[in-house]
Parts: structure tokens; sequence; C-alpha cells
């Protein structure tokens, strides 16, 4: 992968803004630069003690609306996740044919489904199957990726040539359809176990989402690789390990932890899609696709079924985005 | 620009050849028979079997099986169905419909998109750059199945405006509001992408070089601001263009479209591999190719960016 295609590289369908390589061109977080942006001179901050991109950044973020509305969306998202008993008494896998389809009412505030059991029950217990995939498989994707652009950029030479092609593979087959190949390859049988099945799932979105983490980390890794102070280090007598954690990693941090935040959101969509197709998550877990999937077919009787998981799934994966934006509008002292 | 063509060209083998490898492997060396379930509710029979066997010489080892099939593929055999039907046809008769798909999409994408995000990016800070922004990222977070029933049900049964379902021979006019589903989450990346980007070029100096020496707006931006900021955005579409053909599932099935999508998902669903293969093959083909073209129109956007 030369030139251009440099240019192109972690352009993928995955990022809401292009977190092209001009994050790479910042100042590295250690050394701060002396006078910070010109209107966010904070007063938290002494005179004399200099702020790093990292502080900085925590600054901003505190005084960004964007930013604590997802931030307070995902926190309750993530006790739902968990402690599921908090929002709800009722049982979601209780089922009450005489009540199949009923809508919304005193005693169901979100209707019943097809089955007859509550859609609120439902769809408070749906978090965790979503929020548990969407953590994940962006920490897979993270991991995977992270090291493979960190390798093929410090090293370049065969090691770059081998993990470009090995990242170009990936990176061409469409997500949607290798997740749903992987999916039919490796069928749930009745002895899979729920989280079994979402591990899956997760490993599916990992194995094809990793080679945008890896170009941005790549990019990154060979633009500072060349710096001054990587040359001093090594000089001094730091060895490969130790230029890569203190200089090679710090910097290409930002940009990933934006790319991975926005992703995160991508991937609880992407997982809802394929339960919604119906080889995603099986029957027997509880989520959002799998309701969307079983209203299908009401839409036009009981639109309940369908609209009550399908907000949640969207303001999820909202809040998610939202965060994303701002980490990426609070680390990039362009927007500024 | 030659040579640059070429070493691009080359560098797609392995890419093709990877993929290729990927998929046939996971479609045809995994456990299970594949010849389950193929025959209706009885084991087939031998006959039927030892001639599939021989067919898809599935007594050989994997490597020997896939060397075969891709021994073929490159001469453009695309090999046959478990019942004989010939998969480039099958690719044929589906395409058509698919590329009516993506064509409609890529121009709402286009248009919508980038005139959304010009005004938004030249009003920053306005309400107009308000509404685009809360209203792309809201169109983001909602999944696309949760928008293709949505449209379907409000537009295509209530308002009575487009048929809720496309018909066999899939014309254009059918294809308008799946169309318009297919592209709903690019527009926003798109308008999205166009704003930042002209944002970031609007405060340039050769901006205001432009707007000190009199020109007047219309040409600023069009001919400055504008032809500088699209870089990003055509590498998006380009990237966009190999998955608006493979990611049409979705909207393929709820709009009851015959294209590429749903002959996809009906293969893997009945693991007809050879099918599966030959539709990914042309995926990512189509895939390569759109980006090589969009790195090629980088140097007509920029004339600074050079290949040699």
């Amino acid at each position: 992968m030369t030139d251009p295609m440099a240019r192109t590289s972690p352009m993928t369908s995955s990022s809401v803004v292009a977190p092209t390589a001009v994050h790479g061109s910042q100042v590295p977080p250690q050394p701060a630069s002396g006078p910070a942006g010109p209107s966010s001179a904070a007063p938290l901050a002494s005179k004399d003690k200099p702020r790093s991109l990292g502080s900085d950044a925590i600054l901003e973020l505190r005084r960004d609306p964007i930013f604590i509305v997802a931030s307070i969306l995902i926190l309750f998202l993530v006790v739902m996740a968990l402690f599921p008993g908090l929002f709800t008494g009722t049982d979601p896998r209780d089922g009450d044919l005489s009540l199949s389809r009923d809508g919304p009412s005193a005693a169901a505030w979100f209707g019943n489904d097809i089955q007859g059991r509550d859609v609120y029950a439902r769809t408070i217990y749906g978090a965790r199957a979503s929020i548990l995939v969407g953590i994940l498989a962006t920490l897979f994707v993270t991991l995977l990726g992270g090291t493979a652009g960190v390798l093929a950029g410090y090293f370049g030479k065969y090691v770059d040539s081998i993990l470009s092609r090995l990242a170009d593979i990936f990176f061409a087959i469409p997500l949607l359809l290798g997740a749903i190949i992987f999916l039919v390859s490796f069928p749930n049988d009745g002895g899979t176990s729920d989280i079994a099945a979402i591990l899956k799932v997760t490993i599916a979105l990992a194995l094809l989402g990793w080679p945008s983490i890896a170009r941005i980390m790549r990019a990154s890794a060979i633009q500072v690789k060349q710096a001054d102070y990587v040359q001093a280090a090594r000089a001094v007598g730091a060895g490969n390990a130790r230029i890569i954690r203190s200089h090679i990693l710090p910097n290409g941090l930002a940009p990933v932890i934006v790319v991975a935040t926005i992703s995160l959101g991508l991937y609880i969509v992407a997982e809802a899609t394929l339960s919604f197709l119906g080889i995603g998550l099986p029957p027997q877990v509880i989520s959002w696709g799998g309701a969307i999937s079983d209203a299908q077919n009401y839409i036009r009787q009981s639109p309940h079924m369908l609209l009550f998981p399908a907000a949640f799934l969207s303001v999820t994966v909202l809040a998610f985005i939202m965060l994303g934006e701002a980490v990426r509008s609070a680390l990039d002292p362009k927007l500024r | 620009m030659g040579r640059y063509l070429i070493r691009r060209l080359l560098q797609m083998v392995p890419v093709v050849i990877g993929t290729t490898l990927i998929i046939y492997a996971m479609v045809w060396a995994l456990p299970g028979d594949p010849f389950a379930g193929k025959c209706g509710d009885r084991p087939c029979p031998e006959a039927y079997v030892a001639a599939q066997t021989a067919k898809f010489n599935l007594d050989e080892p994997f490597p020997v099986q896939y060397a075969f099939y891709m021994g073929k593929l490159v001469t453009g055999d695309f090999g046959e169905t478990f019942s004989g039907r010939s998969v480039i046809e099958e690719i044929g008769r589906a395409y058509p419909t698919t590329l009516r798909l993506a064509i409609i999409a890529l121009l709402v994408e286009i248009v919508i998109g980038i005139t959304a995000g010009v005004l938004s990016g030249l009003r920053r800070g306005r309400f107009l750059d308000n509404l685009v922004l809360v209203s792309t990222l809201l169109v983001i977070s909602i999944p696309i199945f949760v928008v293709g029933f949505v449209l379907q049900f409000v537009v295509g049964i209530k308002w009575g405006l487009a048929p809720p379902t496309v018909s066999g021979n899939a014309p254009w006019a059918e294809l308008l509001l799946p169309g318009f589903v297919l592209a709903s989450t690019s527009l926003a990346y798109v308008a999205r992408l166009t704003r930042t980007s002209i944002v970031e070029n609007i405060r340039a100096d050769y901006v205001k070089t432009a707007v000190a020496k009199g020109l007047p707006q219309s040409k600023v931006v069009g001919r400055h601001v504008l032809r500088n900021s699209l870089i990003p955005v055509v590498t998006f579409i380009g990237a966009d263009v190999g998955a608006l053909m493979g990611g049409a599932i979705v909207t393929e099935g709820i709009f009851n479209i015959r294209g590429i999508g749903g002959l996809t998902f009906t293969s893997i669903g009945q693991r007809e591999g050879a099918t599966v293969t030959g539709v990914v093959t042309v995926l990512v083909l189509v895939f390569l190719l759109a980006n090589l073209l969009v790195d090629l129109l980088y140097a007509r956007l920029d004339p600074r960016i050079r290949y040699d």
C-alpha cells in the first residue's frame, strides 16, 4: 500500500468523519506546547504547569454538552445491561398468549409481543447482548488492528507487506456478507450457550473490522518513527519495545480511540442487523435485533413491537457516536 | 502513470486470491455434509453424490479443490450450482437490478449529501448547519432495516406514493424508494464529511486570496473550496460503491428485490458454495476497481497529486 492508498486508508464506512492522517501531525502528548489554544485558557491550570494534549482534551470534554449527554446515556445503558432487574420486575421470558400483540397499557408500558411477553422487559434485558457485542468487538478490533498496525508501520519491509496485504484482503470483504458467511459456516446448535453465541458474532465482526484500525495505527507509526525524538531515544539505547511503548503507541492512540468509539455504535448496528436476518444471536438470547426481526411481519397491526426496541437501539448507537464525535473534537486541535 | 496502474493492478492479485480462498474455505472445507437437505426428506442417491463429488473435486484435499476452482475462474468459468445452473448466468440475471439500485443510491448520496454538506459547511454554526448535523447523526444511528420498514410502511402503504414491494423486472421508478433507503446512511456520512472538509478549507490562504482578488462567491466556492474539499468525499464514495453492491442484502430483502443481495443470502443459506464464491469474487473486483478509479480521480481533482 503506497502513496494514494495511504489517503484512502482510514476512510471506511465505519467513521463518521474522516479521521485522516491529520491526527498524526499533532504534537506528541509528552511535551506540551507553551501557550495552549488562545481561547481555551482554562482558569484551572496554573500558568507554569505544562498541559499535555490528554489533559487539554479532558478539560475540553468536561465543558462539551454533547459529551455530557452521551456519557449519561451510556452510563444509564451500561447499568441497564448489568442490572436489568433495577428497571423491571417482569420476567422477559414469561409469555401469556392471551395478551399476544396487545398494545401499550398501564400494565405493560410498551405492550406485548407475539408470544404475549412484555416488550418493556424484553427491551430492558436486550441491552445486555447489544452492549456486550459492541464493547467486545471494539476491544478485539482495537487489539488486533492496533498490534498489526504498529508492527507493520514500525518494522516496515516484509512485515509491512504481509500485514498490509492481509489487511487489504479482510478490508475487501463486505462486513455484512463476510459475517453472514462466517456465522453460517459455524452454526449454533442446541448446546451453544448464550455467551458462546455472543462471542461468535463478536469474532465475526472483529475479523472483518480490524483493518481500519490497523491502517490508522500504521500511518501514525510510520510518521512517528522518523521523528527526531525517536532517533534520539534510539541513540541513547532504547530498544524497540520501549520505543513502541512510549512513542509509537501514545501518538496513534488519539485517532484510534476516536474511530473505535464511533465503530462501537456501528458494531451494535451490525449485530442487530445479523440478528434481524436470523443468523446473529439465536432466539433464546434476548436482543433488540431479534425483537425487531420478530416484529417485522406485524408492523402494520402492532407497530409498538418494532418501535420500542428500535428506539432503544438507535439511542444506544447515537450515544456512542456522539461520544466519539465529542472525543474527536476535543483531541483534534484543528477544529478548535 | 502507466507503471503506477500496472503496479496497482498487480497488487489486486493477492487480494483477490486471498478473499476467494477465505470464502471458499469457509463455504466448502468446514465440517458438515454438503449434501444434507439437498434432496428433500431422503438422503441423496449414491449416483448424485458421486457425480457432485466429482464435479466439485470434493474427494481431493482442500488446496487441490481450490486450485481447480481458481484455474477455472481465471478463464472466466464460474462453475455450476448443485442443480446444474450456470453461476455466471445467475449473477448476470441478478446484477442489472442491483446495479440500477446502486446507481440510484449513489446519485441520491452525491446530490443530496454534497449539497447538504456544502450548505451547512458554508453556514457553520447557523440553524441550517445544526439541522444538518443533528439529522445526519439521527440517520446514522437508526439501523437501515428500521428506516426501510418505516419508510415502506409510511410512504408505500399509508401514503401510497410508491409501491411497497418491487416487481420482478424492477423498473427504475419502483427502485426509487429502496434506493433512497439504501443510500440513507451513506448520505449522512457524505454530508458530514463534506461539511468538515469545507470548514477546514474555507480558512485556507488560497481562499482568502481568491476573495481578495474579487472573485464572486460562487466561483470561490465552486472553483477553490469545493474542489479541494471533495477529495475525502470522493474517497468515501469510491469505497461505498463496493459496499452498496454487497451491502444491499437488507434493503433487497425488505423490498423483495431480486438482486445480488438476495441471491447471496439464499445461496449462503442453501450452502451453494459455487454461487457464494462467485458473487464474492465479483463484489471484491468491483470494490477494488472502484477504489483504483478513485485514486486516479485524485489527480484530476488535485493536479498536485502525481503518479509516477
